[in-house]
């Protein structure tokens, strides 16, 4: 008797609530999206610690110089009281508290300041390559949304040549090709090869996210709140950067931060193969290259693979929380 | 002069200290000590069995005269081809001779000598005559090929004649091409079968062959020396194909060629002992896998899986690490130094090094000690003070900048000062990009200079392209300011010629690129080259190259890194194990294997 009453009572006393609660959630419109995000977003204990991984490496990639003149060796600096006569380190690793992670075999440097100035590298290039890769996807995801009928085949065509381009092998001969041109392109050394590499990671992942903006845009172009700007008279840039974009920059959001953890294996991959940023600049893809030689010198390999490793998954984690919290209904 | 090509390619990505195969021998202690292992019969001082480190650079270690077994060897990198007239890798220079007999050869003995020229093919060294323009070789009696025919002086001649079409068979040096009397009309003997050759080489018998020079050369032994000597049999000649199935004139024949893969030998059943003084002939096959990972070889190597490791260039850096820590391991090795140098080229094209001083400066700033760490250590290279290794005769050590240490920054900035620079300046460097050595030797150098005020940006480049269109690219150099550029040389064969000719002459410098000699534009050793050629006493020929070499040093036009050695290790019961002065490495000629 009792149960089937409660139920009901139960069940009418939520509704209320619920109504009330949306209702209030729509008196304070515009930021609440963010809000509601963020409350979901600090509940997400995994995301919340991979958001704090990433504040600490943007920290150390900043403060690289500081930290390292405090507990660390200039990165380029050669040690060579610290390598044994077979120029291996002394003691296998050269790990002490003057070198936090070791020494390099043959010359003697740094790898815990390595591994921090690398880390600039890695996340200057993943960041600026995500950025140019967002701006261009998203400009030419909404082009062929909204417009539809040619523009969209053709973007869309575009968008499957690049998807279908052998990436790595491109890049690797564009980077080694436009690499020799300092001459004429008048920029030397890091500052040439940093910019490469963020134009050719950058300029190659745009079909990714210009696909997915692509989707929304198309969905989104046919609501009725669009309909209704249009009745009343809204023209075209209107609808495209009142209307629809605002409505974008979720999906814009997440698929950004978790390009990044794409581009930084990219990066890696690229210097490992001898086409990233030049010698002696510290990079972790480089360190590992030189590492891979020394297989049996278990330190070497370790800390820039596990700087890679801890990047990646932070911002892995980070963007899988965002989503969630930005777009609940995504199944995971 | 690609010798230096073996250590090239596989110093590519992996390896690198120098040259020295391996091969070796190491438990075994069956044959005695001081039994008649030696050899070409030279007596040689208590031959050991007993493992211990440099065991194979003065002695025969592990001498014996036990036939039978499989030799099993491997090799990491790519081999240029197994046709004698087409191979420029010193590695198949040295075991081209278990198949192929050149008209003389080097002695199979240990260290010095095994410098020493002996007569194979030929009955004796050559008879130069006509101020050593002419030089005649009289072949053995009873030779045959393989299949039985005899082997007459017409099928040397025709393999010298093939070997000269470097459009068919590209990889082998241009020592024939260069110095040969060839008649005008002749380009090759596929293109030019007809035209009459008797002018560069003569055959009136079947028994003598007569070299005629177009230039003096009183070291022609050494050219008859090289594989390219060795007889072909013009019906079985395929061109670029022979490759497929080289016809054996010694005492092993192809049984299996598998290009990239692997090269099975076995006895040759018409090679007669009676004539052939210097072989043994002991295993009973050979059997060389190609391709092997360079790390996984140097692990089978040491388990005693392998015997030798064919490209005699040592242990790679990881394998390196663990012969470090382990007494064992080190026992079996030996540290040959090769007639190889690393240095880096300071190119007078580029300002400010056309100012002597300015070039003085790089060397005396340069830190020696980490120069000699990028090549790993003391086993990887001895410092070098001159640009010709020790090895070779005439050699003196020139003593104008530091030897040892980090560098002397008071002199280099009095160098820096004289040239007008007294700031410092900027310049490049380039360095085969996969290549770690040179690429640590690059970042030593930027280290190094930065100190007296020198900024210099490190650039890698392809190494198959290195000298056609980067370094060895005059335009391609001036153009990019390529003030510096890091490489190295092995000779051809252990003489000041074998190892200069093809990099301090300022006439084999060509604008379209592939030189080799990228910084030594100097009109006084040229001329110390040219009356060397006609000189045919070997200590005063030795002395113009040490001139040369003195005079290299003096105007700073390059800035020597190590001599190289490499660390090979001797295999798991290989016999006659030594280390000869003629290759720098393992001889490949009478090694045995224990059964």
């Amino acid at each position: 008797m009792s149960a089937p009453l409660d139920v009901p009572g139960s069940a009418t006393e939520a509704t209320p609530e619920a109504v009330a609660q949306l209702s209030s959630a729509k008196a304070i419109q515009g930021r609440s999206l963010g809000q509601i995000a963020w409350m979901r977003l600090k509940r997400d204990k995994v995301a919340i610690a991979g958001g704090i991984v990433i504040v600490l490496l943007i920290l150390i990639a900043l403060f690289a110089p500081l930290i390292v003149s405090w507990f660390g060796h200039p990165p380029n600096e050669f040690h060579k009281d610290q390598l044994d006569p077979f120029t291996l380190p002394i003691g296998g690793t050269g790990i002490s508290s003057e070198f936090l992670f070791g020494v390099e075999p043959g010359n003697g440097r740094d790898i815990f300041s390595r591994v921090l100035y690398g880390s600039r590298i890695s996340l200057l290039i993943a960041f600026f390559a995500t950025v140019l890769s967002v701006i261009i996807g998203t400009v030419m995801g909404v082009i062929a949304g909204y417009f539809g009928g040619w523009v969209d085949t053709v973007i869309s065509r575009i968008m499957d040549v690049f998807l279908a381009f052998p990436l790595l092998v491109f890049a690797i001969a564009l980077v080694g090709v436009l690499g020799q041109f300092e001459q004429e392109l008048k920029i030397q050394g890091d500052t040439l090869r940093i910019g490469l590499l963020i134009f050719v990671i950058g300029f190659f992942s745009w079909p990714y996210i210009a696909r997915i903006i692509r989707g929304q845009t198309l969905s989104l172009r046919e609501r009725e709140f669009v309909d209704a700007a249009r009745s009343l008279g809204a023209r075209g840039p209107y609808i495209l950067f009142r209307e629809i974009l605002p409505n974008l920059i979720a999906p814009i959001l997440i698929y950004a931060t978790l390009l990044i953890p794409t581009n930084v294996l990219f990066e890696a991959a690229l210097s490992f193969l001898g086409v990233g940023v030049q010698a002696p600049t510290a990079t972790w893809g480089g360190m590992l290259a030189d590492a891979v030689r020394r297989y049996n010198m278990w330190h070497f390999m370790f800390f820039p693979g596990m700087a890679i490793f801890i990047t990646v998954l932070a911002f892995n984690l980070f963007g899988d929380g965002l989503r969630d919290a930005l777009d609940p209904k995504s199944s995971r | 002069m690609r010798r230096s090509q073996v250590a090239l390619a596989a110093a590519g990505t992996t390896l690198a200290l120098a040259l020295a195969a391996c091969g070796g021998g190491s438990t075994g202690t069956e044959s005695s000590p001081g039994a008649t292992g030696s050899p070409g019969g030279a007596s040689q001082p208590a031959a050991a069995a007993e493992d211990k480190f440099n065991a194979g650079i003065d002695n025969v270690f592990n001498p014996s005269d036990a036939k039978g077994g499989t030799l099993k060897m491997a090799v990491s990198e790519d081999w240029d081809s197994i046709d004698p007239g087409d191979t420029y890798y010193g590695m198949s220079w040295n075991l081209s001779r278990i198949y192929a007999r050149p008209l003389v050869t080097y002695k199979p003995a240990p260290g010095k000598q095994g410098q020493e020229l002996v007569p194979d093919l030929a009955e004796a060294l050559g008879v130069p005559s006509d101020d050593a323009k002419t030089w005649t070789y009289k072949l053995r009696a009873g030779l045959k090929f393989e299949d039985g025919t005899p082997i007459t002086s017409k099928d040397v001649k025709y393999a010298v004649l093939r070997s000269l079409d470097k459009t068919v068979l590209v990889n082998g040096p241009t020592y024939f091409n260069d110095f040969l009397d060839l008649p005008k009309d002749f380009k090759s003997v596929y293109k030019t079968p007809d035209v009459k050759t008797d002018q560069a080489i003569e055959t009136p018998d079947d028994q003598t062959i007569i070299f005629h020079l177009k230039k003096a050369f009183g070291g022609f032994d050494y050219f008859a020396a090289l594989p390219a000597t060795a007889p072909v049999p013009q019906a079985k000649d395929t061109g670029a194909k022979y490759r497929e199935h080289p016809i054996a004139s010694g005492p092993y024949m192809f049984e299996t060629v598998e290009a990239g893969k692997q090269y099975v030998l076995v006895r040759n059943p018409n090679w007669d002992q009676a004539t052939d003084p210097i072989r043994k002939a002991l295993p009973d096959r050979y059997e060389i896998s190609l391709g092997v990972n360079a790390d996984d070889l140097d692990n089978r190597l040491i388990s005693g899986d392998l015997h030798v490791d064919v490209a005699g260039t040592g242990l790679q850096p990881a394998a390196l690490g663990r012969v470090a820590g382990d007494e064992a391991l080190k026992a079996r090795t030996d540290n040959p130094t090769a007639t190889r140098t690393w240095y880096t080229s300071i190119i007078p094209d580029v300002p400010p090094f056309d100012n002597v001083e300015c070039r003085k400066a790089v060397l005396f700033a340069a830190d020696r000690d980490a120069l000699q760490n990028a090549y790993g250590g003391a086993i990887g290279g001895e410092i070098a003070t001159s640009l010709m290794p020790p090895g070779l005769a005439g050699w003196k050590k020139i003593e104008l900048y530091p030897t040892s240490g980090s560098g002397d920054v008071e002199k280099a900035k009095a160098a820096l000062a004289a040239c007008g620079k007294p700031e410092g300046f900027e310049t490049n460097i380039s360095y085969r990009a996969d290549r770690p050595k040179e690429k640590a030797t690059a970042e030593a150098i930027q280290q190094a200079l930065a100190k007296v005020g020198i900024k210099v940006n490190p650039k890698g480049y392809p190494t198959g392209d290195y000298f056609r269109l980067y370094a060895g690219k005059p335009d391609f150099v001036k153009k990019n300011g390529i003030g510096l550029a890091v490489n190295g040389w092995g000779a051809d064969w252990n003489t000041g010629f074998g190892f200069m000719s093809q990099i301090v002459d300022s006439r084999t410098i060509r604008e379209s690129g592939g030189n080799y000699n990228l910084s030594i534009k100097d009109k006084e050793i040229d001329g110390l080259i040219d009356q060397s050629l006609g000189e045919t006493d070997a200590n005063k020929v030795a002395e113009y190259w040490a001139k040369i070499d003195q005079i290299v040093m003096e105007r700073a036009y390059v800035l020597p890194g190590v001599y190289s050695k490499g660390l090979p290790m001797r295999g798991k019961g290989v016999t006659n194990v030594f280390v000869s002065g003629a290759w720098d490495m393992y001889d490949y000629l009478n090694m045995g294997v224990q059964q």
